[in-house]
């Protein structure tokens, strides 16, 4: 079927940092959760290898001419694992389900960013979820109704919150549903077993509608809280794939080569500016925010500092993002001491220099990676500016809770997509966005960030963006990331291709060593 | 001895009592909650997650019917993070890998310690002494935090003979690293005890009466030295034996043995109340009782104690 020999034992064994969240699809909020879920349970569109959009549960929609009202048609074939067939009611019950106050799941946010029609009154306790905008127009037909139009919609449909959930199984067994044995799912794979705080088990789903086209038998999670016992544990082989721990994969890639792999993502590393009232007067100079961007040598922190194949980020939007390639900015093409130069002159301007040095802080959430970077930056700014930087460094939820309420000066921030567009990236730099932690306002960058909703093309929308946030430096891009794992050469499909990396353990295969 | 386990059993309470409370109120005030994330949820969201979990009641409210629930339905509450698990799921799954690994290493700890502790006493200023009191400080300088990446790094890596982390039900292979790591340093700490507690035993009028009687070594040893001796070291194990099921918190990280050790470090980190708690409680019930028995076996030892 793949063109190589396969091995006896279709066994992929791989690392997770922590104990997945849940393994029910409307609830589930962690990344290696969901990785759990997608193989579980299947939504109405998957992705391929690329990122691009294939049939699931779904052979495919048509939409109304404005884009507000999609019909999904369902494969008659697709069953639960208990035999029972997928029907446009799971689905129906599942998007109420996820919406339903009753239910709390942190994720009810994600079918109001659907646009579903009357999801944000569900939310809010005003209607009852059966108003849902979704419909069952018969059992292999489900349609779903929308309050603003939405081009990327189907998209959407690929992420966990949206995968159908088994009615009669939740209402039998309550919140024990998840539990192996208990849990009845329409994906390529069960759960058979769990055993909190170290492994979780799945295979095999013999009732999966394209289980003849599945090869990998067994997937086990392990979790292991330490990523450098978790890297000796895979040299043991007892792993098939583990993250790389920051700065080792030169190392590893010269004594294991065509096992230390890297690859895109679709994530941006930032410091953020506080540009509120709270924020220090100094940051309202646009001179002093771009010296500052300026002067961080972007080369050393990926080649040196980080090592993992990670990119210099001159824009906000990662490079990897789909169908928008984020405008060169005057920036990207100088050299560094250009970049240097034009800092010192801006500084200057404003009215600091080494005699009178800036002074601020900037804060960081405690991790080994984030320090060796903030102190490579505040070196840089040491060194050719005279800038001098007092670090901080919080623990999550506190770093959270400061950032969140502007106090603070210089704060560092990081996105992974939600979804591949670029406006999931650039709305935290719209004025009314939550996640907006710098308090930056352009009515401009406001303007064109609505107008893409509902734009045939909004590409040249954020090409415009980007350029406002090059002029006015809100925030400092610094990197966008790679994927940086130790993969054994073994494993065979793995999507490098995916920046989300939804990867579904169906498409991988174990060749024969 | 009945009356003064009563008078312990009693300040027991209030003491676990305060520890509840006092606990409640620091990890409310700790900034953060539990559904405080990158993301930061809608108003409308946050609103019905705090409706579900009681986190809109005042912070008395919450406390109260914390307590009712734990003392009349024995329910420490959901995990505002493991959503598929409550408290009691999650302490009836780590909470006996913890202890068996601690309880193991434990035996190992006062087992070897004692025996190192006594031969080393016996043969003071030999050989044998001093290799005994080197391996007491080498152990004692090497606590878990070093032990976990020298024995991985040994014994998975290089030479290959086990499983770098899991539990796999607690089969031996799985065991011994977890067991090694912790019991090394208070094995160290047990020698050195017991040695110089037997040396002074051994130097004393009582043992000088006993060799003048005519009494065999053997027969002052384990008829007259050994009880004095293992007074000090008794009142050293209790401790021992709480810090051998807390102080695994590292090894369970390490080993990702399962044990309540990264439940209890996540929760913290995660601001999972209900877990948090739960397994604070657990911890301090347990601190107390064992101190009780460390009492009570003290008071066996020495009568002085029981008046």
């Amino acid at each position: 079927m793949t063109g190589e020999a396969l091995a006896d034992d279709q066994t992929f064994t791989y690392r997770i940092l922590d104990e997945h969240s849940s393994v029910d699809p409307q609830v589930v909020e962690d990344v290696s959760g969901a990785e759990i879920v997608r193989d579980l349970f299947e939504g109405l569109m998957n992705q391929d290898e690329d990122g691009n959009l294939v049939p699931g549960v779904a052979t495919g929609y048509t939409s109304n001419d404005d884009n507000t009202v999609y019909t999904f048609t369902l494969r008659p074939e697709a069953k639960w694992s208990n035999g029972d067939t997928v029907t446009a009611h799971d689905f129906v019950f599942a998007w109420r389900r996820a919406a339903d106050p009753a239910l709390a799941s942190p994720y009810q946010w994600f079918i109001e960013l659907m646009s579903i029609q009357n999801a944000a009154a569900i939310i809010a306790g005003e209607t009852a979820p059966d108003q849902l905008g979704v419909k069952a127009l018969d059992d292999h037909t489900f349609e779903v109704t929308l309050s603003a139009p939405l081009p990327y919609f189907p998209q959407m449909t690929t992420h966990s919150t949206t995968f159908p959930a088994p009615q009669k199984v939740i209402e039998a067994h309550g919140a024990e549903w998840t539990k192996p044995g208990n849990i009845v799912s329409n994906g390529a794979y069960v759960l058979t077993e769990h055993l909190p705080q170290e492994r979780s088990t799945r295979e095999r789903n013999a009732m999966y509608w394209d289980n003849d086209n599945t090869i990998v038998d067994k997937v086990v999670a392990l979790v292991i809280n330490d990523e450098n016992v978790a890297l000796t544990r895979y040299l043991a082989g007892e792993l098939d794939r583990t993250e790389v721990p920051a700065g080792q994969f030169p190392r590893l890639k010269k004594e294991h080569p065509g096992e230390a792999i890297s690859f895109p993502r679709l994530c941006n590393y930032y410091y953020t500016f506080n540009l509120s009232d709270s924020g220090p007067e100094v940051f309202k100079d646009v001179r002093v925010r771009k010296a500052l961007a300026l002067a961080v040598d972007r080369k050393i922190i990926v080649e040196n500092v980080m090592a993992g194949g990670q990119t210099q980020a001159y824009s906000f939007a990662p490079t990897a993002t789909a169908g928008f390639t984020p405008p060169t900015t005057e920036m990207a093409t100088m050299t560094q001491a250009e970049r240097d130069a034009m800092a010192i002159e801006l500084l200057a301007e404003a009215g600091y220099d080494k005699g009178n040095p800036l002074k601020f802080n900037m804060i960081y959430n405690t991790s080994e990676g984030h320090k060796k970077i903030a102190v490579a930056m505040s070196q840089m700014w040491k060194q050719k500016l005279g800038v001098e930087v007092e670090l901080g460094n919080m623990e999550w939820k506190v770093f959270l809770e400061t950032r969140g309420n502007q106090d603070f000066e210089l704060a560092r921030g990081a996105w992974c997509g939600d979804y591949n567009e670029a406006s999931t990236f650039l709305d935290l730099l719209d004025s009314n966005s939550g996640y907006n932690d710098g308090k930056f306002v352009s009515p401009r960058v406001d303007e064109l960030l609505a107008a893409a909703k509902t734009a045939k093309d909004a590409s040249a929308n954020y090409t415009e963006v980007e350029q406002i946030i090059a002029a006015e430096m809100p925030v400092i891009p610094i990197y966008h990331y790679a994927g940086v794992y130790m993969m054994d050469s073994d494993v065979g499909n793995w999507p490098v291709n995916n920046v989300e990396q939804n990867w579904y353990s169906k498409n991988l295969y174990k060749i024969a060593e | 001895m009945l009356s003064y386990t009563i008078r312990r059993l009693l300040v027991a309470i209030p003491t676990i009592f305060l520890l509840v409370v006092a606990c409640f109120y620091m990890m409310h005030f700790a900034p953060g909650g539990p559904f405080t994330s990158e993301r930061p949820l809608p108003p409308a969201v946050m609103a019905n997650i705090e409706a579900r979990y009681g986190l809109d009641q005042p912070l008395w409210k919450q406390l109260w019917d914390y307590l009712v629930n734990i003392f009349v339905h024995f329910d420490f509450g959901p995990s505002f993070k493991f959503k598929d698990r409550d408290v009691n799921d999650i302490i009836a799954q780590g909470f006996p890998i913890s202890l068996t690994y601690g309880f193991l290493s434990f035996i190992v700890a006062s087992a070897i310690g004692v025996a190192l502790g006594v031969t080393a006493a016996i043969k003071h200023n030999s050989w044998i002494d001093y290799f005994a009191v080197s391996l007491g400080i080498a152990a004692q300088a090497l606590p878990n935090f070093i032990m976990g990446p020298i024995l991985i790094l040994t014994f998975t890596l290089w030479l290959e003979w086990l499983p770098g982390g899991g539990w796999n039900g607690g089969q031996w292979q799985y065991l011994v690293m977890p067991v090694i790591a912790l019991s090394t340093s208070y094995m160290g700490s047990i020698s050195r005890i017991t040695r110089s507690s037997m040396l002074e035993v051994l130097n004393s009028n009582f043992i000088r009466t006993a060799k003048a009687k005519g009494l065999s070594n053997r027969a002052i040893i384990w008829r007259h030295a050994l009880k004095p001796t293992l007074m000090p070291v008794v009142s050293y194990l209790g401790p021992v034996f709480v810090y051998v099921l807390t102080g695994s918190v590292f090894v369970d990280i390490y080993f990702s043995t399962g044990g309540l050790g990264q439940a209890y470090v996540g929760s913290a980190l995660s601001r999972d109340y209900a877990v948090l708690l739960g397994v604070t409680i657990l911890y301090g019930a347990l601190t107390v009782v064992v101190n009780l028995i460390t009492d009570l076996a003290y008071a066996w030892l020495d009568p002085k104690i029981r008046y």
